[in-house]
């Protein structure tokens, strides 16, 4: 006879408590703010839905979602293809393979509020050496503290200097998992270049792909050490992007409510996103 | 159709790979490159397919020198040990890749296409994609690639090597076929001798990077040139021991001694290695001019309706190799029986003399 107990459940219990602690306690947390009005000494009032109105209809959140997607758009559409450009012109043996890699690996090493700080130096102008290079040598005008579309440009440029090589490592390891047989193959059919990447290499690159384009758009989607330290989301509200309007709303202004409603709605927009990009993007391979 | 090595030699960053080598490879039957992993059976065809450059010597096809040619004016097939087809095309556009490339009209390719997936039964098949296929179908497409090419020269580099029994005993029955008619040079690499045997053809023994001996199949299993030929030449591996004669008689290290005939006895008296395949070795004597050997069992093996015994004789591990199933005590001396008759005699040197 086979006993039977409920034994097995015990197995089960550290996951669940790690789970508890690790996500759902804070996500209720933030839910249980989101639907309250919160005063000083712990009194609350039911708010029901309300937040989530609010915010959905504010222009400001509006506004701010909208420089986030353009940002993560702007920055996946130049990361991407640079990514795969480096990683292709990257030698594939040889001593020269090492010195490529730690390279690259270099500035994801810094950390992310020290990137801001040295961008923010070097791109001020007078005292920094891009700016005092571009106002006072090529005699451009170039204020990111003062001309939205500067500032724009500045963060743009210090987010591909800082991640661009995440995805030329990704496509990298892609790449060298290629068997030569491959391009043996195309060899002897006489493929050009481009038929080697169109029909070789990027197949074969897909897996790594699909993880740098999610890992890209989570990270830049979220992002808020770097620009914050470096433009804190000025001039005006120009570079202010979702996050950095989140921490305004939540410990600016302390407004508890509306902050947790717009933290989920966020997330709600990451997951979504993601889980598209997801499909989308592994639709053949399910056949 | 004629593929013609010139002491062609291949060397990368400074090693060899390829000793001077000479070799006139013709169509009409299969050129079987023989030899163990890292003899220099892939790089040996790597440099007639001019993947890879020469340092020095010359390739011809044709009669012509086409050394300096690049891989894809050569005009050649290559099926790898691994499957190797695009993965984003269909099978149909794998096989007339190498057509469209060469600008050749619709239709043709489309003739051709079926024709090859015919003879390979891809028919049903031409419209999926390589992963969706078993292993044995993506290497059928990759053949068919090959033969709807109609190149003047097909590689293949140990194909079947990656699929499973049944399959590889079904194509390697159907590949002499499929290319009897096609003209093209066919050389194919193994490191199992029973497949050079069966493909029949003629077969270049490769070792170290040099082809030690060429002829045809039969002959250079009859009369391999030395030691080395003779070990790369059988599977099981070819039992050896030292051996002294003296007059008619010769005696083994281990003390086993009988009166050598034929070919041996003009043997001048001295010092030679003897070699004789396992399945000339068996636990039973079939003659009376058997030479009793005797030595204890390490392994013994029994596959399907052969047994074979491991056994140690003096410092050397020998294998017999025998039909039916005979009673072995693993670690327990056991008497077997060689037919000297068939052994072959090597010089000091390595080189066959009887």
């Amino acid at each position: 006879m086979k006993t039977e107990n409920q034994k097995a459940w015990f197995f089960v219990l550290p996951v669940l408590l790690l789970v508890a602690f690790n996500a759902l306690v804070p996500i209720m947390t933030v839910v249980n703010y989101s639907v309250q009005e919160t005063f000083g000494n712990n009194v609350f009032f039911w708010q029901g839905l309300d937040w989530f109105e609010q915010i959905l209809r504010s222009d400001r959140f509006q506004a701010a979602l909208g420089r986030q997607f353009l940002f993560t758009f702007l920055i996946l559409i130049i990361e991407i293809p640079l990514g795969i450009i480096i990683a292709l012109s990257m030698p594939k043996k040889g001593m020269w393979v090492p010195v490529c890699l730690v390279l690259m690996a270099l500035p994801m090493l810094i950390p992310w509020n020290v990137v801001g700080a040295m961008w923010n130096i070097f791109t001020l102008p007078k005292i920094g050496l891009l700016g005092y290079f571009m106002n006072d040598v090529l005699g451009v005008n170039y204020d990111m503290t003062q001309d939205p579309l500067a500032a724009w440009i500045t963060i743009i440029v210090m987010d591909v200097w800082h991640w661009t090589s995440l995805v030329v490592l990704l496509s990298y390891a892609g790449l060298v998992s290629i068997p030569d047989a491959y391009y043996q193959a195309a060899k002897i059919d006489g493929a050009s270049p481009w038929k080697v990447f169109r029909y070789i290499q990027l197949p074969k690159m897909k897996t790594v792909l699909t993880i740098a384009i999610l890992l890209r758009f989570m990270d830049s989607f979220n992002i808020y050490t770097e620009p914050f330290v470096l433009t804190g989301g000025g001039p005006g509200n120009s570079t202010t992007l979702l996050s950095i309007d989140l921490v305004k709303i939540a410990l600016g202004q302390f407004d508890l409510g509306p902050a947790a409603a717009m933290s989920l709605i966020y997330f709600a927009i990451t997951l979504l996103v993601s889980w598209l990009f997801y499909t989308l993007m592994t639709k053949d391979d399910a056949k | 159709m004629t593929i013609e090595l010139k002491s062609a030699v291949k060397t990368i960053r400074g090693i060899t790979h390829i000793k001077p080598t000479s070799l006139v490879l013709e169509t009409g039957h299969f050129n079987v490159l023989l030899g163990q992993t890292g003899s220099g059976k892939t790089s040996l065809i790597k440099l007639m397919a001019g993947l890879d450059p020469l340092a020095s010597g010359e390739v011809w096809m044709d009669g012509r020198d086409v050394s300096k040619l690049s891989t894809q004016k050569r005009n050649i097939s290559l099926v790898h040990q691994f499957f190797v087809n695009y993965p984003q095309m269909t099978v149909f556009d794998n096989i007339a890749s190498p057509l469209r490339v060469a600008g050749m009209a619709k239709s043709e390719i489309q003739g051709r296409v079926e024709e090859a997936a015919d003879i390979l039964q891809l028919r049903p098949m031409l419209n999926r994609r390589p992963q969706e296929l078993s292993g044995g179908q993506q290497q059928r497409c990759a053949l068919a690639r090959a033969i709807a090419k109609e190149s003047r020269a097909v590689f293949l580099d140990e194909p079947l090597a990656n699929l499973d029994y049944k399959l590889r005993e079904e194509l390697r029955e159907q590949l002499p076929e499929l290319f009897a008619e096609r003209g093209a040079v066919v050389v194919y690499a193994t490191s199992e001798p029973e497949e050079a045997l069966l493909l029949g053809g003629r077969t270049a023994l490769m070792d170290d990077g040099v082809v030690t001996q060429f002829g045809p199949t039969a002959e250079i299993y009859r009369k391999p040139g030395n030691l080395t030929a003779a070990r790369v030449f059988s599977d099981p591996p070819i039992n050896a021991a030292r051996m002294s004669k003296v007059g008619t008689t010769a005696t083994l290290d281990t003390g086993a001694s009988w009166t050598v005939s034929g070919a041996a006895a003009d043997l001048a008296d001295g010092d030679y290695t003897l070699a004789i395949r396992p399945h000339h070795v068996t636990p039973v004597p079939a003659g009376t001019d058997y030479v009793k050997l005797s030595g204890k069992v390490l392994v013994t093996e029994l596959s399907g309706s052969e047994s074979s015994a491991h056994f140690e004789l003096g410092a050397e591990g020998w294998v017999s190799l025998a039909h039916g199933v005979h009673p072995y005590e693993v670690g327990e001396a056991h008497d077997f029986y060689m037919d000297a008759s068939q052994a072959f005699y090597f010089s000091e040197d390595g080189r066959l003399v009887a």
